[in-house]
């Protein structure tokens, strides 16, 4: 009980933090939106993977969903998307006043968590009968068809992509984009951390540790499974569509449907802060998005190969995460303050 | 005196082998009745078959004279018909506590009643019967710590907490140290008597069944060998035969 006051308060501070970065760190907004959507991508990977562990690699998925549902919700408010994606969305024939441009996203973004619950419990349903390594392969399958998929739809841009509209000139959609982050961070925070703590949260841990025995016990395993991937995919919907509208253009593999970097780095941010943990994701994240803008920076052309590096020093010198490690101590320090 | 659980010529095979074949036998309410046999007889079959974890070729399970063959796992344990495992199973990272909180029924409870926060009565009946087996002082330790006969209590008790009408027991005893076998029967009285459970046992330890069960089933080669009570058993020249290899 006391770890969740403590972890509340440590979120807590991170908000205000949040809150106040924009004054403080001006030339450091893009970054800090992205960690903030990156707490979002771990936090809820980890409600699946960790809580339940159910390790997915497809939940680029519903990245991918709320990327395009939002532009195109965007877009067909007041043009024909077909139009739109032909014309490459440029020039002076599709332009989108402040009013028109708020309008797209204040329905595009719960659209697109809308649509990315419905097609988790839609795939949930058929592949989540699967277990361990044969879900988490068929979750990879699905994330690379998704992009594949996209990438060979016309009516969205295809291969060549799909431009966000712009927003109107002397908009502020730096600090729009970066608050709409904040925000959905602290949401999903909350959300799943009162999830956990519910006997639905017992559930999915039972689920983890012992499937068969839970539903031995009464339990209907697979729409609670479904139900879990579902939250998460609401949240990723919205999140999506952030980093659609953050990124401006979408190409379907690299910004869409991103599997190789955002799908990766997910589970690699949950790992890394301790799996199975409320506040462990959020650390990840941060530690995550500090390496990555660092290395991308002092070691350009060799960013992979650190990255790499330090995915390789995790597993094998943190396997529990940070939040374990320090969990770990804790623990061996109380008993070496027994005396026993 | 009603049959709680009805087996009624019950067969189930694997491939070319024949686990079960034409068993029948009865649970009377609130009796412990125990099921013995050589390994390999088919005891963990039948067991299986009972709560649905694969479905029988042919026969039929009534469970308070309803047919449950066709029934899902979920559905089974939810009619208050609860099965322990022969390997133990048990929630491994989570607390004693927190395993005996997510183990109360769900008998009467629709889906969202799982976004529902525990509740005091929940946690102090968990308490009491972790005091119960005597796993009160681990209560906040993570159960997959405990050792292998404290994870049995814990599952014991687990199954206490999802208030089963019939609790079916696979091996309670195996792997435990002799000295907790007497407790460990003395409980499982005390849930027959005072919790009013119906108990329906695997045991191979005889000493165990034979004090504990009131009428013995006996199965061999997938087959009901004999049943009686455990007088009648014990000098039941085919149990001796079946048990010392005369087949």
């Amino acid at each position: 009980m006391s770890e969740t006051r403590a972890n509340l308060n440590v979120f807590f501070a991170l908000a205000a933090f949040g809150v106040a970065a924009p004054f403080i760190f001006p030339n450091y907004m893009a970054q800090m939106t992205e960690l903030w959507l990156f707490i979002v991508f771990a936090l809820t990977w980890d409600l699946v993977g960790g809580q339940m562990g159910y390790n997915s690699f497809g939940n680029v998925i519903f990245i991918g969903i709320g990327v395009y549902a939002t532009a195109v919700i965007q877009v067909a408010l007041l043009y024909d998307v077909g139009d739109y994606n032909a014309a490459r969305g440029g020039g002076t024939s599709f332009v989108f006043n402040e009013m028109q441009y708020l309008e797209g996203l204040a329905l595009g973004l719960p659209v697109s968590a809308i649509m990315a619950a419905l097609l988790a419990v839609l795939i949930g349903s058929a592949v989540l009968g699967m277990r361990g390594q044969y879900f988490a392969i068929c979750t990879l399958g699905l994330g690379i068809a998704a992009g594949e998929i996209a990438g060979g739809w016309e009516w969205i841009g295809a291969g060549s992509g799909m431009t966000v509209p712009q927003p109107p000139p002397a908009f502020p959609t730096t600090r729009l984009f970066y608050y709409l982050s904040l925000g959905l961070a602290v949401i999903t925070f909350l959300f799943i951390g009162w999830l956990l703590r519910t006997r639905f949260g017992l559930a999915i841990n039972a689920i983890r540790d012992d499937e068969d025995k839970a539903e031995a016990m009464g339990h209907y395993t697979t729409r609670i499974k479904v139900t879990a991937w579902a939250i998460a995919a609401f949240f990723l919907g919205i999140a999506g569509g952030i980093y659609g509208n953050l990124k401006r253009f979408i190409d379907p593999t690299d910004v869409a449907f991103p599997g190789q970097t955002i799908g990766v780095w997910m589970v690699l941010m949950a790992i890394l802060g301790g799996k199975g943990t409320i506040l462990g994701p959020v650390i990840g994240a941060i530690i995550f998005q500090f390496t990555k803008e660092f290395f991308w920076t002092y070691l350009l052309g060799w960013q992979r190969v650190a990255l790499g590096v330090l995915i390789v020093v995790i597993v094998v010198f943190f396997p529990k995460g940070v939040v374990g490690y320090m969990r770990n101590r804790r623990a061996a320090r109380l008993i070496a303050g027994q005396g026993r | 005196m009603t049959a709680m659980l009805e087996v009624r010529n019950v067969s189930k095979s694997f491939g070319g082998v024949v686990a079960n074949h034409d068993i029948s036998l009865e649970v009377p309410e609130g009796r412990i009745i125990g099921l013995i046999g050589p390994n390999g007889s088919g005891k963990t079959t039948l067991f299986n078959s009972i709560v649905g974890y694969h479905p029988i070729d042919s026969g039929s399970i009534r469970f308070k004279s309803r047919e449950i063959s066709t029934l899902l796992v979920p559905d089974i344990a939810r009619l208050g018909l609860l099965r322990t495992f022969q390997q133990t199973r048990i929630y491994g990272e989570m607390t004693c506590v927190q395993n005996m909180l997510i183990s109360v029924s769900e008998r009467n409870s629709r889906f969202i009643d799982l976004f529902t926060s525990q509740t005091g009565a929940g946690v102090e009946r968990a308490d009491e019967l972790l005091e119960f087996v005597g796993l009160y002082e681990k209560r906040f330790l993570a159960a997959g710590t405990l050792s292998f006969g404290q994870q049995k209590l814990l599952e014991f008790a687990m199954a206490l907490m999802n208030d089963p009408h019939m609790l079916m027991l696979d091996e309670p005893t195996a792997g435990i140290n002799p000295t907790l076998i007497n407790g460990l029967i003395e409980r499982l009285r005390r849930a027959n008597a005072e919790f009013g459970i119906t108990l329906f046992v695997i045991e191979h330890n005889m000493r165990v069944i034979m004090n504990l069960a009131e009428h013995i089933y006996c199965l061999a080669h997938g087959e009901l060998l004999a049943d009686g009570t455990p007088d009648q058993i014990r000098n039941d020249q085919r149990v001796i035969d079946a048990y010392l290899g005369a087949h």
